[in-house]
Order: structure tokens, then C-alpha cells, then sequence
């Protein structure tokens, strides 16, 4: 499904080098539910963007669903952002002039549904995530927790098969944490292929599988992670 | 095609959420629009009514003038233009301003003291009633041939026949009605010749309308009425002498000039009011980065955060256009009823002024829209 192949990115800060992704590899086979753990600054939302295809490497390669996305134009590039990635952000990123369900249809919108399947598939996902009875709410009006809720349904009604969450309980009291971890737990025995960043062991531990990320570099161990 | 009408949507919304802000954003361009239909609309009505009274008169029409104060011609010498074959009739006329009364109502007119042969020569029709005729002017008589415009000021009726008022301590009978010309005749009294030379209290005359045997003889008859006044007065520069389409043509030059002009200065305010939505949209691009950069992350091209952006910037120049037109139609009427007058919206400027506005708002809005178009996913999410 994702398959990362030495993946360099560098930034440079006046005369600091900081190596972003350090020759990082990763295969996602689908509906895998993997963790990328690592601490603050380690690179995991860089590797984030990359995946989602919000930003490019500087070299290495990367091929999602047998499609080489460094060949991708910038409309390709939006088709597959709006087609087979979900993101789910630490920040919730919903827009706050716009109800809960017209945030969850406004990825239909650019898939170019009519305005009746928009709803419906709004109204589905929205009921997916237990929030039928706050449809209307704004963002402002809805809590942390709840807003998330808003934002997997988001990714839910765009029909995509990959969702990516980085840090989504990173705002979140230990309880809206905790639901929102249960609704990415049955996501993935749905069949979705998930990649979870996080900081926090205990939750990467949820996933199938976790990758540990340290200076850039991707380690299959903590062990191996801890050695450096 | 849905997305397009969800940009509107979206646009509409967004303008309706800062209503305060999107009004001061649109002033610019109401103003213009504004300024740009009242200001042709008026010079327009004000041309027409002065053309209309001028064409009424008929193109085989010349007016001539003694312009010296110090030379007096009376009706005698006047007539003499008469003899010329080129020249069909004469009709001198002396104008007296003054003021009517008719119970407790007051209006001024001007009276203009006529021959028999004024009305066919100036080309003025009777509604009803008689015109003044020699015998009038043989007796010096008090009577009145009034236009439409006066008739509803002193009478509040076009059924007038047999009225009296009273002008310059005279009371005159009214024995015709001018029909309506829509100009300025519709303020005329007329009234015999004779008698306007007795209030005047001089035989003095300084104007006759001069028709030409045809319109193909304006020029002959304008030559020999030159001529004949040179024999009259004996002095080139005492008097003039108009052929009516020559005054016609350069009133609409003048007209056409003027009208030309202040479309280009409400022009310039239209641009200004442009920059005003440029200005606020650039600004609206700033604090909606982080909104661009999750419409890409799940999904929108590049394609369709211009057009939300361009859409945008239309919606404001062209609510701003058509809350002008319609602020522009309530000025016309307020105008027209401080200045009495009837004047109708110019449509052609309304238009023009309108697909301006749709222009400047593509025009204006492209660079915002493509500034934010521009932006990637990731530099508009990061910043907060
Ligand atoms: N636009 C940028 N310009 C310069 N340096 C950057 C930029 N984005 C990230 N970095 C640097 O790259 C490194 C990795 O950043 P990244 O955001 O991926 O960390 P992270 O693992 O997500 O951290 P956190 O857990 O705090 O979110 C950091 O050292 C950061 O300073
Ligand atoms: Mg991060």
C-alpha cells in the first residue's frame, strides 16, 4: 500500500542542518495499523506530510498505491489527497465557519458529488463517529473530543482507504483520548490502513505494529532506537 | 458547474458574515457606480430637453440677434428680412421675464411677445384654443397662449380656455394651450407682441426666428439675413445670426464631451474602489491561510482556491455595482424633485458601469486569488 524508500529531507536553519528524515524506509501493507512513536523534533510529522502528500522528500522514493507520487503534477497530487488519504490532525483543523456536517462534506465537495450523495455520506459518517445529534454544531460549539470525532468522520466520508492521525489525542483529556483511540481501533478491524504518529508508548502500543523514530531515522525496535 | 455555485455559496456567506467589513469594502465601488450613472443620467435628460426644444423648432431655422445694447430695431426693420427670396418668414419675438399669478399661486414665466406667424415658425402646436393672431396685437390686447408646464402650475388643469391671471399688473385671459413639447417651450406664455412692448415699455426688439424658404436654402437665407442686418445696423459686430442644426451639432459635441469626461472621472473612483477589494482581499487571504491549507490537504486544487477567491472578490464589486444602481436611482429621484424635473436613469452608462465592476472584480481579485492558489499544503497549515 505505502512503500518508502530512502527518504532524505533536510532543512537548513542559517548554519544548522536539521536531517528531517535521515534515509528512512517503511512498507504499510493495507489495512495495517501501524505507530510511528518518536519525541518531540524527531521528524514524525515531516514523515507525516510526506506520506499524506503534503510535502516532498528531497530524494528517495515513494509510491502509494503503485502510483510513484514524486511524478504526480499538483492536481494529481490534490486528486490523491482527496481520493485515498484522511488526515486526522492533532488540532482538529476544522473550519470554524461551518457546522460539523458541512466540515465533514467539504471533501465530497472537491470529488464533485451532488449535493444530495454529499449529505448522505456526511450524515453516515457523522453517525459512524456517534455525533448525529450535534450535526449542526460549530466547531466552537463542540468539545475537544467531540471535534475530533468530527474530523475522522472527515476522513471516513471521503472514502478513503488510508488514514493518517498525527498526534490525534495529543489535545485531548485521558477519557476523549481514549474514545477516540476505540474509534481508530475499529477503523482498523474494518479494514483501513492506518498510520498513527504519536510521542506517548502506551498508545503506540494499540497499534499492530510500531516504528520508532529518532533524529530522522526509522528503527524497528526501542531498543535499536535506544542504542543511538 | 456545482462547484462554481459552491464558491458562491461560500462567497456569499463569507460576505455576509462581515457585513460591516464587505460594506466598507464595497463603498469604493458604490460610489463609483453611483457617480458615474447620476452624473451622465443628468447630463443626458439636461442635453435632450435642450435638443428637443431646439429640433422642435425645425432645421430650416435661423435665429438672429442684435447682441449691440445701444441699437434699437423695431418691428419695421425687422420685417424687411421678409423681402429676401431665400426667406419665408420672420418672426421677432421680445421676452419679458416675469411673474404669474392665479389666485394665491406664483410661478415665473417667461412671456414672450409674438406675431401671428411666431408659433408656425417656431414650429409650437395649439392642444386647444386659438394662437395669438394680428387683431391681438392691433388692439394691444391682455390675452395668453400657455404652455403645458404653466398651465399645471397656475391652473392644476389643462382645461384653461377662458382663464385669467395676472403678470406685470395686467390681467390676461388665456384663449390657448400649448401642446406638450417636453422642453423648455412647455414654461412659455405667449402673449401679442404689441403688448409685451408695452410692459417692456419699449418698441425696442432684439430677436426673430427667420425660416428658410427650405432646408435646402439655409445657407442662401442665411447669407441674405446677414446681410439685411449689416444694411440695418451697419455694424458686423452688433448682431448674430444661427442656423439651428449648427447650434444642434455643437450642443452635442459639448454634451458628448462633457458626458465623456465625467464618465471618466466616476471611472477613476471605480478603480479606486477596485484597489479598496484588492486591498481586503489580500488581507482575507492572510487570515484564512490555515483555511486554504486544510481545503488542500483534503482535497482542492489549486483551481478551486482561486476560483473561491476570484468568485469572492466578484460578489463584492458586483453587490457593491448594484447597490450603487440602485442608491443611484433614489438620488435621481431626490434630485429630480428638488430640481423639478423628471429624470430617467441612462441605462447604457448603468450597464457599462455594471460590467466594469464584474471587470474590476476579476481584474482585482486575480492577484489575491493566485497568491492564495499558490500557497502549499503544508506552508499554510503550519501557520497559525
Ligand atoms: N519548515 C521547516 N523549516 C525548518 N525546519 C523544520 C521545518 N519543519 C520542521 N523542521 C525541523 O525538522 C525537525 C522535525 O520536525 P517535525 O515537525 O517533523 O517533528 P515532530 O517529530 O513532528 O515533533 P513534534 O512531536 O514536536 O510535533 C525538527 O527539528 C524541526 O525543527
Ligand atoms: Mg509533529
Amino acid at each position: 500500500m505505502l512503500i518508502l524508500e530512502h527518504l532524505y529531507k533536510t532543512y537548513y536553519v542559517g548554519d544548522e542542518t536539521v536531517h528531517a528524515l535521515d534515509d528512512a524506509s517503511l512498507h504499510v501493507k493495507p489495512a495495517e495499523f501501524v505507530a510511528i512513536c518518536g519525541p518531540s523534533g524527531s521528524g514524525k510529522t515531516t514523515l507525516m506530510n510526506v506520506i499524506g502528500c503534503l510535502d516532498q522528500p528531497d530524494s528517495g522514493r515513494y509510491i502509494l498505491d503503485g502510483v510513484d507520487v514524486a511524478e504526480c503534477s499538483d492536481n494529481e497530487l490534490s486528486m490523491i489527497r482527496s481520493e485515498k488519504i484522511g488526515f486526522v490532525f492533532q488540532q482538529f483543523n476544522l473550519l470554524d465557519s461551518m457546522s460539523a456536517l458541512e466540515n465533514v462534506e467539504l471533501p465530497l465537495i472537491y470529488q464533485k458529488l451532488s449535493q444530495k450523495e454529499r449529505i448522505e455520506r456526511a450524515k453516515a459518517a457523522l453517525d459512524q463517529v456517534g455525533l448525529s445529534n450535534r450535526m449542526l454544531h460549530r466547531p466552537s460549539q463542540l468539545s475537544g473530543g467531540q471535534q475530533q470525532r468530527v474530523a475522522i468522520a472527515r476522513a471516513l466520508a471521503s472514502n478513503s482507504r488510508v488514514i493518517l492521525a498525527d498526534e490525534p489525542t495529543g489535545n485531548l483529556d485521558s477519557k476523549s483520548g481514549n474514545d477516540v483511540m476505540r474509534m481508530i481501533q475499529r477503523l482498523s478491524s474494518e479494514g483501513y490502513t492506518i498510520v498513527l504518529i504519536t510521542h506517548n508508548e502506551e498508545i503506540a502500543r494499540q497499534a499492530q505494529r510500531t516504528v520508532y523514530v529518532r533524529d530522522g531515522r526509522l528503527f524497528r525496535s526501542l531498543e535499536e532506537a535506544e542504542q543511538l | 458547474m456545482t462547484m462554481f455555485f459552491n464558491s458562491l455559496r461560500l462567497a456569499m456567506r463569507s460576505t455576509l458574515a462581515n457585513k460591516m467589513r464587505s460594506f466598507l469594502t464595497m463603498l469604493g465601488i458604490i460610489i463609483g457606480v453611483m457617480s458615474v450613472i447620476i452624473l451622465v443620467s443628468i447630463a443626458q435628460s439636461t442635453t435632450s430637453s435642450i435638443t428637443n426644444a431646439i429640433s422642435s423648432m425645425g432645421s430650416d431655422l435661423l435665429t438672429v440677434s442684435v447682441t449691440d445694447e445701444d441699437i434699437t430695431l423695431d418691428l419695421d426693420d425687422f420685417m424687411t428680412l421678409a423681402d429676401y427670396d431665400g426667406i419665408a418668414g420672420v418672426a421677432p419675438y421680445l421676452t419679458v421675464s416675469s411673474t404669474a399669478r392665479s389666485g394665491s399661486t406664483y410661478t415665473s414665466v417667461s412671456a414672450v411677445g409674438v406675431t401671428g406667424d411666431y408659433m408656425e415658425i417656431a414650429g409650437s402646436d395649439l392642444e386647444s384654443g386659438r394662437g395669438i393672431v394680428a387683431s391681438d396685437l392691433e388692439w394691444r390686447t391682455y390675452t395668453a397662449v400657455i404652455g403645458s408646464g404653466v398651465a399645471g402650475d397656475l391652473f392644476e388643469s389643462y382645461d384653461v380656455i377662458g382663464k385669467t391671471f395676472k403678470m406685470s399688473g395686467h390681467t390676461f385671459t388665456v384663449v390657448g394651450l400649448l401642446s406638450e413639447s417636453g422642453s423648455s417651450n412647455d414654461s412659455q406664455i405667449l402673449i401679442p407682441l404689441t403688448t409685451a412692448q408695452r410692459i417692456a415699455d419699449s418698441t425696442a426688439i432684439t430677436s426673430a426666428y427667420v425660416q428658410a424658404t427650405s432646408t435646402n436654402t439655409v445657407d442662401i437665407a442665411q447669407a441674405q439675413a446677414e446681410y439685411q442686418m449689416l444694411l440695418l445696423t451697419r455694424d458686423e459686430d452688433s448682431y448674430d445670426v444661427y442656423n439651428m442644426s449648427e447650434l444642434l451639432d455643437t450642443l452635442d459635441d459639448v454634451m458628448s464631451t462633457l458626458s465623456l469626461m465625467l464618465g471618466g472621472i466616476a471611472a477613476i473612483s471605480l478603480l479606486v474602489g477596485g484597489i479598496g477589494i484588492m486591498n481586503i482581499m489580500l488581507v482575507s487571504v492572510a487570515e484564512r491561510t490555515r483555511e486554504i491549507g486544510i481545503r488542500k490537504a483534503i482535497g482542492a486544487r489549486r483551481s478551486h482556491i482561486m476560483m473561491q477567491f476570484l468568485i469572492e472578490a466578484c460578489v463584492l464589486s458586483i453587490l457593491g455595482g448594484l447597490i450603487g444602481l440602485g442608491l443611484s436611482a433614489l438620488g435621481l429621484q431626490i434630485f429630480g424633485m428638488i430640481a423639478d424635473m423628471t429624470i430617467a436613469i441612462e441605462w447604457r452608462a448603468a450597464i457599462i458601469a455594471l460590467l466594469f465592476c464584474v471587470v474590476i472584480g476579476v481584474a482585482f481579485g486575480s492577484y489575491p486569488a493566485a497568491k492564495a492558489s499558490k500557497m502549499t499544503p503544508i506552508e499554510a497549515l503550519q501557520r497559525n
